[in-house]
């Protein structure tokens, strides 16, 4: 009576458009032009190591800024009535519908010389440039990603029984007590998954860099980009490493999580 | 195949269930007579549902027959029997109103629309719920979606109604209506209903046949009067009404002794000296003057109970209830008077006086006078005990030396309290674990049907050393 | 403290909206700088006269359409029958499903195309249309999969058990009951994929092969030429609908709410 059949299209479908395109990365990153075997790929690779931290640096600040900003606004999301809650929920979901291009363009309208910010500035008697540099790389992901920060955390917190922390308040505890005892603990799924989906992407992403950094600017999405229209072997290699990369630090993320699910 | 009865619409032949290595339904054998109201009783876990299952074709038995109508239906789908179900939490499909839920079946058969439109009027006043056709089922209240859930299955025109729980979300004054409600729907319709509860009051009022079931077998067929007055054990006289139930011994036919007491009984055939177990009703006990009664206690508490008042009796260091009229005074003496027709006798459930298990010393210390025994996979130290390793042991332990670790961690894990018999002074709890059972007395109430750790006190033990292989 | 979470909760908005705002409003610029020239609405005449924009729009439907369609039927199929393992089957396919979301979208674009390039040459075809509409379901259905199945696990299983109660075969009662309660999570995972498949870029970017136009690949080459105020008024329009929509899906939960709230008292 229990049906697993109904399974059974959707795990072809993952065995011929997931499984065989990573099994190809993998051969392609192992193989030269001519289908030997070899690594040249990977020490080709290895040569964006720099490129690679790099990445990995301005997805960590991004995913920390984002963090900062998102913690607070999810709790005080979290603390309204319903209808103000999904109201906001919109309000905060509504450019995350708009083009991730659009969105990145509006940025470079913003900050280009000559731009509204640059104007204001100047009149201000500031003379900087705004673009080109990580600073805007960093502003142009914080803003691409934040909302899926805010979205899980207020999940989370919006989930806390609102009961529990009546009792702690009810047993005497001060608002710093609750919030460390109560509410922060019972958060971490929500952060975890907020660093997931920032993280992930903003390590990944390609463009953002192109359009808002300068040339020493670009991340290894962009490298992927460049090269992989004439080597595919080594395109495919840093792309499998990054792939490795982000699965890894999913694992240590969530076994993290886990960790301190327990201890609390 | 055997050719049943004309009158026996369903029947279980040896109906055998497990998941997962546990038994749910232990052989089961019964006979569904044909426009009877029968109902499954027993506590939850007892595998009252799962023969409802069986019977409605959403499980199979592992072993066993299903016979309906004296033809064998085993491998027949649900929507091909002859049997319609009302659920537990009614399951009315949410998209649909009300004429379209009970229509529903009516329409997969594919009949004539006329006729649907008839027959769900005609179910629908039978019900009680004119003119609700057109309402959502989720605005509905939960009687009234109880009595479209049978409409529902009834306008079928199954030859047996299958309800599991039905009432068991409903308040109590709900409920009652509902009780004798069913009853009038099942005499209009002619049905049989076979009713899942384990409301023992319900269960008194509605049946014709009532089925009493715990641990996966059949404790006890037959009508309301019969497990009433006559119950087998002391597991159904417990789960059926008030009682009190005692230890007792059948010194010969008609001769019982309760606390040393002798009393007259009308049961025979239980042999002599033999350990029993007595139930006496508490309206089976009239209070009269000390002088008057064998049985002599204080009264320790009244409770007004409206038809009558409850009276707790200390007599011979145990609680005896009481139902009467007339009410005596908390601290007044009495005697309690129990006419021999009203002192039922029972076989006890599992005869043991004290408690005896067979392990192996797999590693022993002779300066700390200690051992490491195994006994069923576990294994446990008992102090100040030495023996050699390698030793067969047999340990005796009285009731009282086996509890339940509180701290979770006992000698013997995942044992299971398969009854819970208060008998006056204490309750009487029955443990199973995978080898052997065990008898063991508490003042604490356990739950029936739960697993849980089992710890023994050996200063109370006696330890023998058991010669040869043979360990029984 | 109130007053003090109104104003951040406002800047971050603000935030969120401003660049928004500006596009929107240099879209009435009648000029090609960021400096303020006059109203006019142009750019907005200049879009629909621009074949090519309202080509790629129509491309762009069609896949999120056809996308969102395919990986809705695809991904409910393989909830019900996810949902029917046990223990470590069923985690190694929950898994298998989620890769395909957490794996960054380059790395799933790259993939995709080393295959379509390798089975373009092996079956004799060019990337276009079908690749992408292929690649397009394969990251939509994880969604699907995502939404529906806590609908089954929370389903009433005994309504599935009712319909076959009453007659129904097991396909009758699927498609009769097992359908409806499962339509929430279709309908929110359907509504995923239509977004995720208009929004997306990299992976179509690279499975796209070399003339098939969505409309995320023309915003690419447009910003790549740099400001051009088109793109403003498309982004204007772009969010007036997104906006429109989103107010109008919120007010039809809210009243569903209330409905309910009111059924429950």
């Amino acid at each position: 009576m229990k049906l697993k059949r109904p399974s059974i299209p959707y795990i072809f479908w993952m065995v011929i458009f997931t499984l065989i395109p990573i099994v190809l990365i993998l051969y392609s990153s192992f193989t030269d032009r001519n289908g030997n075997f070899s690594f040249e790929s990977f020490s080709k690779a290895f040569g964006y190591y720099d490129v690679f931290l790099r990445s990995l640096w301005i997805a960590f600040i991004s995913t920390l800024i984002c963090l900062i900003l998102a913690y607070p606004l999810g709790y005080i999301m979290s603390r309204q009535k319903a209808s103000v809650q999904n109201t906001l929920t919109m309000v905060i979901m509504i450019p995350m519908w708009m083009n991730f291009l659009l969105r990145i363009y509006a940025w470079v309208t913003l900050l280009q010389n000559d731009g509204p910010i640059d104007i204001m500035l100047s009149f201000l008697g500031i003379h900087t440039t705004l673009i080109g540099n990580q600073g805007a790389v960093i502003l142009g992901m914080v803003y691409e990603y934040l909302p899926f920060m805010v979205l899980p955390l207020y999940t989370v917190m919006a989930k806390i029984d609102k009961g529990l922390i009546e009792a702690a308040d009810d047993l005497g505890s001060n608002k710093y007590i609750i919030f460390k005892k109560i509410i922060f603990p019972l958060s971490v799924p929500g952060i975890i998954s907020g660093i997931t989906m920032v993280f992930v992407p903003s390590a990944s992403t390609f463009l953002v860099a192109q359009y808002l950094g300068g040339v020493d600017d670009i991340m290894i999405g962009d490298v992927i980009d460049r090269i992989f229209w004439s080597d595919q072997n080594t395109g495919s290699a840093i792309a499998l490493i990054l792939m490795v990369a982000i699965f890894v630090f999913l694992i240590i993320l969530n076994f993290f999580g886990d960790e301190e699910a327990v201890a609390t | 195949m055997k050719k049943t009865k004309n009158d026996i619409i369903v029947s279980l032949k040896d109906i055998f269930v497990e998941f997962d290595g546990e038994v749910i339904l232990n052989h089961i054998n019964l006979d569904i007579k044909d426009k009877e109201f029968l109902t499954i009783l027993g506590p939850s876990g007892c595998g009252k549902t799962t023969t409802l299952r069986i019977i409605g074709g959403f499980l199979q038995p592992k072993q066993g027959d299903i016979m309906f109508d004296g033809e064998n239906i085993n491998s027949l789908p649900p929507h091909k029997r002859n049997v319609n179900t009302v659920f537990q939490k009614y399951s009315l499909f949410p998209h649909l109103n009300v004429f379209e839920n009970i229509a529903f079946g009516m329409r997969i058969k594919k009949m004539p629309k006329d006729e649907i439109k008839k027959r769900v009027k005609e179910m629908l006043s039978i019900v009680d719920l004119k003119g609700y056709e057109k309402r959502s089922v989720a605005k509905l209240s939960g009687g009234q979606q109880q009595r479209v859930a049978i409409a529902r299955a009834l306008v079928c025109d199954p030859k047996v109604l299958l309800l599991d729980e039905p009432l068991g979300a409903l308040d109590l004054k709900l409920r009652k209506n509902m009780q004798w409600e069913l009853k009038q729907i099942q005499q209009k319709t002619n049905t049989t209903f076979v009713y899942v509860t384990h409301d023992q009051e319900e269960a008194l009022t509605m049946s014709d046949t009532i089925v009493v079931m715990n641990n996966g077998v059949i404790e006890q067929i037959g009508t309301p009067t019969d497990v009433y007055n006559e119950p087998v054990n002391a597991f159904v006289a417990d789960f059926i009404g008030d009682a009190n139930i005692l230890n007792g011994i059948m010194i010969d036919d008609c001769r019982v002794k309760i606390f040393g007491e002798e009393l007259e009984c009308v049961d025979k055939g239980f042999g002599q000296n033999t350990p029993v177990d007595i139930v006496i009703r508490p309206e089976d006990i009239e209070i009269v003057k000390p002088e008057q009664a064998k049985l002599v206690g204080e009264v320790t508490e009244v409770v007004f109970k409206g038809v009558h008042y409850e009276m707790t009796v200390m007599c011979k260091g145990c609680e005896w209830i009481v139902h009467s009229t007339e009410c005596a005074p908390v601290g007044s003496i009495v005697g309690m008077k129990i006419i021999p027709f009203n002192i039922q006798i029972m076989n006890k459930m599992f005869i043991a006086e004290k408690n005896t298990f067979y392990a192996e010393v797999i590693s022993s210390n002779k300066e700390e006078n200690r051992i490491t025994v195994s006994v069923e996979d576990c294994e446990f130290d008992i102090e100040n005990q030495y023996f050699e390793q390698g030793t067969k042991i047999a340990v005796t332990l009285p009731p009282s030396a086996l509890s339940i670790a509180g701290d979770g961690v006992g000698h013997i894990n995942d044992v299971y309290i398969e009854s819970v018999i208060f008998k006056g002074e204490h309750n009487e709890i029955i443990l199973e674990s995978d080898k052997q059972k065990w008898l063991m007395e508490s003042d604490v109430d356990e739950q029936v049907a739960t697993y849980v750790p089992l710890k023994f006190d050996f200063t109370k033990a006696e330890f023998k050393v058991v010669e040869g292989e043979d360990e029984t | 403290m109130k007053k003090l979470s109104k104003i951040y909760t406002a800047l971050i908005i603000f935030f969120m909206y401003m660049p928004i705002i500006v596009l929107i409003l240099f879209s009435f610029n009648d000029g090609k700088t960021m400096v303020w020239k006059g109203f006019t609405l142009n750019w907005y005449t200049d879009l629909f006269k621009d074949s090519q924009i309202i080509n790629s729009l129509w491309n762009t439907l069609i896949i999120a359409f056809l996308a969102s369609l395919f990986a809705t039927a695809l991904g409910t199929m393989a909830a019900i029958g996810i949902n029917n393992f046990k223990g470590r089957k069923r985690i190694l396919l929950q898994n298998a499903s989620n890769i395909e979301i957490l794996s960054p979208d380059i790395v799933t674009g790259v993939s995709l195309m080393l295959m379509f390039t390798l089975a373009g040459v092996a079956f004799n075809f060019k990337m276009g249309f079908l690749t992408v509409l292929l690649a397009h379901i394969t990251f939509c259905t994880p969604y699907v999969v995502l939404n529906v199945l806590p609908r089954i696990r929370h389903m009433d299983y005994s309504v599935y058990e009712a319909a076959l109660d009453l007659g129904c075969n097991q396909w009758q009662a699927f498609r009769k009951v097992v359908i409806h309660e499962l339509m929430p999570g279709m309908f929110s995972g359907f509504l995923m994929s239509f977004t995720f498949s208009m929004d997306d870029f990299v992976i179509t970017y690279f499975t796209r092969g070399a003339s098939f136009q969505t409309l995320s690949i023309q915003i690419y080459t447009m910003t790549h030429q740099r400001i051009s105020p088109k793109i403003n008024a498309l982004s204007a329009l772009m969010f007036v609908v997104v906006f429109v929509l989103m107010v109008i899906i919120n007010i039809k939960d809210r009243k569903l709410e209330k409905q309910k709230v009111q059924k429950a008292l």
